[in-house]
This record gives structure tokens, sequence and C-alpha cells, in this order.
């Protein structure tokens, strides 16, 4: 089956909601599991590795929330194929790189993502959108429960789940939080609070992981230590420190309308001038402007305008998403001038921001109850 | 002092992080700790770094010049100076004295907390009443208690039968 016609369209999964989610963007869980009987993927030869995907790949594709699912070996995937599910988080850059001897199975509604021979046997993980962790632990904990019946596991009694990495020994769990902070940023208080989240044995990513920038405003706080705490302790750290961070982008937004309006509303509004007037963008200043158009929706300066159009725009202004509306192959600069006509055409029924927001009607302060 | 990565340019970088009653340094040449990504807050993590650099000394002072390999796989620890990753689960017993020093400083414990797969439930819980009976019986004799010692003894034998049964 054709990836492109399983996958959501973007517009779709722009329209999820989720409890907070005008900051947090999605809630994922996702645990690393081994078999004990063979090496791990980085070590193991191709035909182990190809043995391994045999015996996992159908005992995924037999658990009844992964029913008619997406299923495929990495291999017969086009590099093309592979960023587009890097672009939507649902493999990462570095299952990306894989071939033989490595698969995924996806459902269908891109909640529950199993990564076959990444770094680890078996990585799979559970997405939804906004702050949700607690659901994502319980689908991704019932998918691992039936799992751990047919597969025979390397587990330790002291040491829990094996795995290649002894960053990720114990519970193998990595829970962590898409979050959009433009008010953190705009207001420069973004340093101090990953350095406290940091002390907090928590790590501060970029847009998509691991040893990148965050792109368009958006960080990824996940935990660190997998050993010596339980996972619903970690389910529940994560989400006290969230309700935090919350709570400070809320304030610096407020603070900001109230001190500094003049350089919110220029910020905005130049965003707004650019992307719906550029002839030519790169990936990155339109994740970036459209990170402050998202700003000016959530502070009514658009009113009218649904969150769901910028946040469809972040996802089909990325360079696979763009490249594979169009047959022919793209250069970067041809990427570029596709990606304004695009833009332009989507912001031509958006007027330009008001000077001054109207009074809250969708916009009342997003407080998590702690 | 020069760089521990690339050993060849002098370290102008110096990182200390100090993790429970550990302390570890890192002195890295400006070249080296730009692609680690020091500079930058958000990508940057001292543990992932430690566990390349901190987690080979270990295991070469555990072998005491002596190669280890792991039995069942062959990885050696100069794989693991390599890949920063192990070979197999069984690695985990091999490198086990090594990983013990390495993963108090990298994790929140040393002993795993939460989800057991079922069908190791139960042994593990038996091993572990097991244990803290036979705790309870040497006390039981060093108190000269037979009466309560008798009784313990009893209670070990059954769980050691409830443990060999479980087992297979």
């Amino acid at each position: 089956m054709d990836i492109h016609t399983f996958l959501v369209p973007p517009a779709e999964l722009a329209k999820r909601k989720g409890p907070h989610d005008r900051i947090v963007m999605s809630s994922r869980v996702r645990l690393a599991r081994n078999l004990k009987e063979a090496a791990f993927p980085g070590w193991a030869k191709k035909p182990e590795r190809v043995r391994v995907l045999d015996m996992i790949r159908p005992t995924i594709e037999s658990l009844p929330e992964m029913k008619d699912s997406y299923s495929e070996t990495m291999d017969s995937l086009s590099t093309l194929d592979k960023q587009i599910l890097v672009e939507r988080h649902l493999i990462s850059r570095e299952h990306a790189a894989k071939s033989a001897g490595s698969g995924l199975v996806l459902n269908r509604d891109e909640t529950l993502c199993f990564m076959i021979n990444e770094e680890d046997h078996l990585r799979m993980q559970a997405l939804r959108p906004g702050l949700q962790l607690r659901q994502a632990w319980a689908a991704i904990d019932s998918a691992d429960t039936q799992l751990e019946k047919r597969l025979e596991y390397a587990f330790n009694g002291d040491w829990g789940y094996l795995t290649a990495c002894p960053t990720n020994i114990g519970t193998g769990i990595r829970v962590s939080a898409m979050l959009h902070l433009p008010g953190l940023v705009l207001a420069e208080q973004i340093n101090p609070i990953i350095q406290s989240v940091n002390k907090l044995g928590l790590a501060v990513r970029g847009l998509y992981g691991e040893g990148t920038e965050a792109l368009g405003n958006v960080f990824q706080v996940s935990n660190q230590m997998t050993l010596g705490e339980s996972e619903t302790a970690i389910v529940e750290r994560l989400e006290k420190v969230l309700a935090q961070i919350i709570e400070h982008e809320e304030n610096a937004r407020a603070t900001l309308l109230e001190k500094k309006p003049k350089m919110v509303y220029n910020h905005i509004g130049r965003a707004y001038g650019i992307l719906a007037n550029a002839h030519s963008i790169s990936s990155k200043e339109t994740m970036n402007l459209l990170s402050l158009m998202r700003l000016g929706v959530d502070m009514g300066l658009f009113p009218g305008v649904d969150r769901a159009l910028v946040d469809e725009l972040f996802i089909m202004t990325q360079p696979a998403h763009l490249q594979k509306q169009h047959t022919e192959k793209l250069s970067a600069e041809e990427r570029d001038l596709l990606r304004a006509d695009m833009v332009r055409e989507r912001l031509r029924q958006v007027s330009r921001p008001i000077a001054k927001p109207l009074p809250p009607s969708g916009a009342e302060l997003d407080k998590p109850e702690k | 002092m020069l760089c521990c990565i690339c050993k060849e340019k002098e370290a102008t970088v110096h990182l200390t992080q100090i993790a429970g009653d550990k302390m570890q340094k890192v002195d890295l040449c400006e070249e080296c700790a730009k692609t680690k990504g020091v500079n930058d807050p958000t990508g940057f993590s001292l543990a992932d770094l430690l566990l390349g650099l901190g987690a080979s000394d270990e295991i070469e002072k555990a072998a005491g010049g002596a190669e280890i390999k792991c039995a069942r796989c062959g990885f050696t620890q100069a794989d693991f100076k390599k890949a920063g990753r192990l070979g197999c689960p069984e690695c985990y017993k091999t490198f086990s004295e090594p990983l013990e020093g390495l993963l108090k400083t990298m994790h929140k414990g040393v002993r795993h907390v939460g989800k057991v797969p079922e069908s190791l439930r139960q042994t593990r819980d038996l091993s572990d009443r097991l244990k803290s009976l036979e705790k309870k019986l040497n006390k039981a004799i060093e108190e000269e208690d037979f009466e309560e010692a008798a009784i313990l003894r009893d209670e070990i034998k059954q769980t050691k039968a409830r443990l060999t049964t479980a087992a297979i």
C-alpha cells in the first residue's frame, strides 16, 4: 500500500484537539524493548536483524488496535516517504536511515507507531494531541502487555528492560511533550527555563529530537533517566513540570501584551506581512514566522482564523511534504518558490492582524490545574 | 591539556558534572565542543557525552588491562568505546561491574522500579520474598529465637519450592 493514501491528511491532523493544545502541541510515550535471544540491531548481522523483524512484525500486526495498520520494511520505502514520516514525528531520523532488516507498523489514525530494529529491537510509541501523557502511557502500556505474552523480552530483575544504550535501561520509557513557547522566547526567558528544567533531570530538545534546533519556537521536554523511577512516577513528574511551563508561557504572553504590546504586534504583523507576500521562503523561516502567526491567533489578533490553518501549514510547508505535492524533483530553490506560493494562497482569505486584540473570547488564559 | 575527544588540539572548554557523590570532568577543544553541541543548551546532554568517554574508562579500569569480551555476541570494550551501545542483552552480565558505576551517574537509582513482564513478576516477587525471609532467619538465629527460626525455615522451604515450579 502507498504510504500517502494511508496517512491522515494534514488538514484533518491539524484539526485534532486536546487539552491545553494552545501550548502543548502533542504528547508522546515511547517504550524500548528487546528480545532476549538476539543481538541488538546495531551489532546484529543482517540475517539476525531480518529474523527479529520477521518475528516481531506479525506479532504487532495481530494486535486488535493495529487492525488495518500500515506495515512495511524500511528498504521498501523511498527516501522521500521516510522523510515524510520524520516530518510527522512518526519515526526518528535514525530510523529513516535504516533499510533492510528494519520495519515500521503504524495504526490507522497515527496514534500508535512501532519501529522495529531502530536502536533497539522494538521502539513503540503512542501519540496524542494536546497534553495527554496519561492516556498515551495507558495506550502503549496495554499494547506492551499484549506483546510480552508472545515475545520474550530481555529483562533483568535489577536493571529492568535491557536496551542497547545503558541510558534507556529500567523502564525503557521516554515521556515527552512538544511545546510551542513563543512567549518565553520573545520575553527572553527561555534559557533560564531550559536550565531549570534540565536541573530537574529532564531534557529539552528541538523540534525533531536529539541534537536538533528549536525551529518555530517548538521545544520537546522529556525525561532522561529511566532506571530507579516507575513509569507512573515519571509521567506524574513530567505533568507537574509541564503545568509550570504552561503557566510561565501564559504569564510571559500576558506580560508582553501589557508591557511591550508594540513589540509583540510588530513581530506578528511582520510575520504575517512576509508570509502573505513572499515569493520565495525557506522552510526554516516559514516555521519561525508561522510560530508568530500562531501566537497572533492565540492572542486574538486574527479574528475568525482557526489555529488549524497555521498548524496545517506547519506540516505542509516542510520539505518532504512539499515535494510530495509535485511529481518532478524539486531543488531547494524551487521548493522555496512553491512554498511561498502555497502560503500566499492559503493566507489570501486571512486579513492582516488587527492592531488591538478583541476582548478575549477563546483566548482566555489556559491555566492547568495543579 | 589535550581535548579528550580528538586528543589533538588544546582543550579550552572544561565541563564538570556532579551527580550524587560522583564528579565527572570533560575537557574539549573548541571544535569538538561545537560538534557535540555544548554551546547550544537545547541540544546538549552531558550524559550522552560522558557515556562515550566515561564508560569506556570504567570498563578498562574494571578489566585491569585484560580485554573483556561478551561470550555470547563477541562484543568487546573497544566496541563499546566506539559505539556507546552494547552488543546484546547478555553484555549486561559481561560488563556488569563497570556498568554498575556508570549507571549510578546516569540514573535515579540502580534498581529497576516499575513494570515487570507478567511471566517474570511471580518469580521476582518470590525471590524478593525469599531474600527477606533469609534475612529474618539470620536475625532470629542470632537472637536465639529458635521457635521463630523454625517457622521461617519452613516458609523458606515452601517459597523455594514455589520458585522452582514458577521458573519452569
